[in-house]
């Protein structure tokens, strides 16, 4: 062939192949806006910390607040459930973790309630309230047990329940959604 | 999609002049005037045009239903009740897309059951079953969002868990969600773009069913003996044969139905499903439609997580995550998995069993799924799953290789004539048996009530059965029970005092019954709330004018709006009547929690609600005895029509209804079989 017209040729396919690519690569960059539109919008990112009273909540009970549009459990802990979940062997568990890595103070259990299977609020924060084996709570969507530490001991959740970064103002009052970052793994 | 040059004649000029142009009238007489179908089709081949017509219903009715549908958080809820109560034939339009979407899925599982049957599947028509998994991928995408556009219990819940199943995704699993969501949990962003999807998806869906059907058209419909057609004896033209014979089945599908939009719209529905959103708080089960139980009750049956060196590698969830999806993924790959020459099951006598094993698995996964996640339904979902997994993964290559089939009838025109004047309708009903099963124990778990009460007690109600309508005088005495006692503590926000023209009362009782309660109104032009005296336009005045209050006032409980109190609690009026009359002393053992009270009936025996009536509360205006029996029966009555007011105009359109589509189905059915008469 004529090297004079194979030069014409690549160079054609050249070309080609450069508008093609850049077709894609606009196409895509095009796409990424529209994506990202559907991600939280800045009001839902702004709306981010709470602060709760909690000189009411006596030993044994609980206190649900709402932080990010999601439940919070507070929970006033007795001792002998605090040594239920302290005094035990949390290396065998399914998401190991000690309660100390999860509590501030060994009275308070403050986590996010939603159950970290498919996202149902577990039940347990009411007198009254199914509680599970473990004393803890108990999800009614798919059976997940969680004990007093929020930790995943049976059902088929994956990991324990969320622990928001939190620091306590005062004795009595909690200041929830910045603080103390607690380790979630999987999160 | 014809490519000749030579041009069709048409009689009718303006017919002729459009063909010309826009070769349209062609292209039908192509494809349906002169396209070859095997002439030996039983019913099962009605079911793709019955989906299609399904189809149209559900656009046609989503288009009105959106109409007058808001998506927001906080009107939502409030929308789909003024549907239904307040907008001309709005209950019609609601009932028929509700219903409809359950009858749409049951026309598209027998489909794809026939499908699998007759090995539709196989070469040269593995493209239009692809296009069929795809329709019923999108399908039920559009199912689930728009379950979750009245903004009930059920449809944000549903939305969390169905939403949430992304999280099970390594890594990027949890920003996916948020990104569905767009916030931290289901609320505003999430109804928008639920219901932009759910409108625009159905349009999808019309694209692909045009694929499907011109991949058809190319390759030719299967037929039950699974042989190709050899010669033109072999076959028919589509029109008039399956046109007749198509509108017959699709007018007797039609009529059950409608049977059901009009005279048990709520069979299939959930009661949770009619009580708003709370995002605070998980209804004590959730459960998906009947439809997608056997999925959800695989997507359950996994609790144990797989560990390699005590590490995790595979959570219990990503497995029944994994397990949900891929038991609709693997359809994509049935063409390939099952390489058996014989296509039609009925010369594969192991394969027929499998399948027809498959069919009750799916019944038995459906009836599981809708079950508490504990104990018998765990064990029957994981064995569900595992005969799913097998028929596919192992029972389809295997069956292909070795199974012995029968001998295939040399001709579908030879198949024809064995089997002319019998069988086909035997087939049919055969396999109606485990789909009308299959439903039935679908609803069963929701007749079932918690296990710690005892039975409802099933008293007669006067608007019971198909000729049944309301007692006026007993709606009135209910009015009245309810405007001395419930209205102290319940709202009825989406009943109007003009409503009760509807329960006998004249216009001017109507006005000065209004008239004596003082509504708050405003803000006038000096910015200023101020009270004025009710109108017949104004909702029934609720005792707090917001749920703080409410709580506040009673001890931390929230009294539910009773509008539709009797569509949101399982065992309708006969659970209104239990309740209040299930007010017994709490047996010794029992701890009752301060600021509550012992009820049999209720979940868990402890209500918050003081026992509300006693003999002799109501002095009834009419003298009817004021015991405690026909208070609770008048008031229950009153709360069944204040949750559907339009019972007695649906049942008596109903009737017309069903009666005018025997007649045409008998006037199909012989007009099918004149145009069948000179087929030998
Ligand atoms: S969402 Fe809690 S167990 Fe499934």
């Amino acid at each position: 062939m004529d090297p004079a017209v194979k030069k014409g040729a690549t160079r054609r396919d050249f070309l080609y192949l450069t508008a093609g690519a850049m077709g894609a690569v606009g196409a895509g960059c095009a796409a990424w806006p529209l994506i990202d539109s559907m991600n939280p919008a800045a009001d839902t990112l702004a709306a981010g910390s709470t602060e709760v009273d909690i000189s009411k909540v006596e030993v044994g009970s609980a206190l649900t607040a709402v932080w990010r549009g999601s439940p919070l459990f507070i929970r006033h802990r007795t001792p002998a459930e605090i040594k239920s979940v302290r005094d035990m062997d949390w290396k065998s568990l399914r998401d190991p973790q000690p309660d100390e890595a999860r509590t501030l103070k060994a009275e308070w259990i403050i986590i996010k309630g939603v159950c970290t299977h498919l996202g149902c609020i577990p039940l347990g924060q009411k007198p009254g309230d199914p509680r599970g084996e473990f004393n803890g709570w108990f999800c009614p969507c798919h059976g997940s047990q969680y004990d007093v530490s929020g930790r995943i001991r049976k059902g088929p959740a994956p990991l324990n329940m969320f622990v928001p970064p939190y620091k306590f103002v005062s004795d009595t009052v909690v200041h929830v959604g910045s603080g103390h970052d607690f380790p979630n793994p999987g999160f | 999609m014809s490519g000749s040059k030579e041009k069709d004649k048409f009689d009718n000029k303006t017919v002729q002049w459009i063909n010309d142009r826009l070769p349209i009238f062609s292209m039908m007489n192509n494809e349906y005037g002169k396209f070859q179908t095997p002439k030996n089709f039983n019913y099962f081949w009605n079911f793709g045009a019955i989906a299609m017509i399904m189809l149209m219903i559900m656009i046609i009715t989503g288009v009105f239903m959106a109409m007058n549908y808001v998506p927001s958080t906080t009107e939502a809820f409030a929308s789909i009740q003024h549907t239904t109560r307040e907008v001309n034939y709005g209950w019609l339009l609601r009932y028929m897309h509700m219903n409809g979407a359950s009858f749409f899925f049951i026309a598209v599982y027998i489909h794809l059951f026939r499908g699998l049957y007759y090995g539709s599947y196989k070469k040269p028509r593995e493209l239009v079953w692809i296009f069929g998994v795809v329709l019923l991928l999108l399908m039920m995408a559009t199912a689930f969002l728009g379950y979750t556009l009245p903004w009930s219990q059920m449809s944000g819940w549903g939305a969390t868990v169905i939403t949430s199943l992304f999280s099970a995704i390594p890594l990027v699993g949890g920003g996916i969600v948020t990104w569905l969501w767009g916030g931290f949990s289901v609320g505003q962003p999430t109804l928008n773009r639920f219901y932009a999807f759910h409108f625009l998806l159905p349009f999808i869906i019309c694209a692909v069913v045009f694929i499907h059907v011109w991949a058809l058209h190319v390759s030719g419909s299967n037929n039950p003996a699974g042989v190709e057609p050899k010669s033109d004896k072999d076959t028919v033209p589509f029109h008039p044969y399956y046109t007749a014979k198509d509108s017959f089945g699709t007018v007797v599908f039609m009529t059950i139905y409608f049977a059901v939009v009009f005279f048990a719209p709520l069979l299939l529905a959930n009661p949770d499903h009619f009580k708003p959103f709370n995002h605070l708080q998980t209804p004590p089960e959730i459960v998906p439609e009947w439809y997608f139980l056997p999925f959800y009750a695989m997507l359950r049956s996994f609790t144990v997580g797989i560990k390699i060196f005590g590490h995790t590698l595979i959570t219990a969830k990503q497995q029944g995550v994994a397990a949900m999806f891929g038991s609709i993924l693997i359809l994509f790959f049935v063409p390939w998995l099952d390489k058996s020459p014989v296509k039609s099951a009925r010369y594969r006598p192991v394969f027929k069993w499998a399948l027809r094993l498959l069919v009750l698995n799916m019944v038995m996964l459906t009836y599981a799924g809708g079950l508490p996640a504990i104990g018998k339904a765990l064990v029957m979902g994981r064995i569900g799953a595992a005969y799913y997994y097998f028929f596919f993964l192992v029972l389809l290559p295997y069956l292909g290789k070795r199974e012995k089939t029968l001998p295939l009838p040399e001709s579908i025109s030879a198949d024809f004539t064995a089997r002319h004047g019998h069988g086909c309708c035997a087939t049919v009903k055969k396999a109606l048996v485990p789909f009308t099963l299959g439903l039935g124990l679908a609803l069963a778990p929701h007749a079932a009530h918690a296990a710690d009460t005892p039975p409802l007690p099933n008293l007669h109600w006067p608007e019971q059965g198909i000729f049944g309508h309301y007692d006026k005088a007993a709606l009135q005495r209910g009015f009245q029970v309810y405007k001395e006692v419930c209205s102290n503590c319940h709202s009825m926000k989406y009943v109007y005092y003009r409503n009760l023209e509807a329960i006998g009362y004249t216009k001017e009782q109507i006005k000065a019954l209004a008239a004596s309660y003082q509504i708050t109104d405003g803000p006038d032009e000096n910015g200023q709330m101020y009270q004025r005296p009710g109108k017949p336009t104004d909702h029934l005045k609720s005792p707090f004018p917001n749920p703080e209050t409410a709580r506040a006032a009673l001890n931390g409980a929230l009294p539910p709006d009773m509008s539709n109190l009797v569509n949101a609690r399982e065992g309708g009026p006969n659970y209104v009547y239990a309740i209040l009359t299930g007010y017994v002393p709490a047996p010794k053992d029992f701890h009752v929690m301060a600021g509550h009270m012992y009820n049999e009936y209720f979940p868990g025996h402890q209500i918050a609600m003081p026992q509300p009536l006693v003999a002799g509360q109501v002095q009834f205006q009419d003298g009817t005895p004021n015991t405690l029996d026909n208070e609770a029966r008048s008031v229950a009555e009153f709360l069944d029509w204040a949750s559907n007011p339009h019972m007695e105009q649906r049942k008596r359109l109903g009737i017309k209804v069903i009666l005018f589509m025997l007649v045409f189905a008998g006037v199909l059915l012989a007009t099918k079989r004149k145009v069948w008469s000179d087929v030998t």
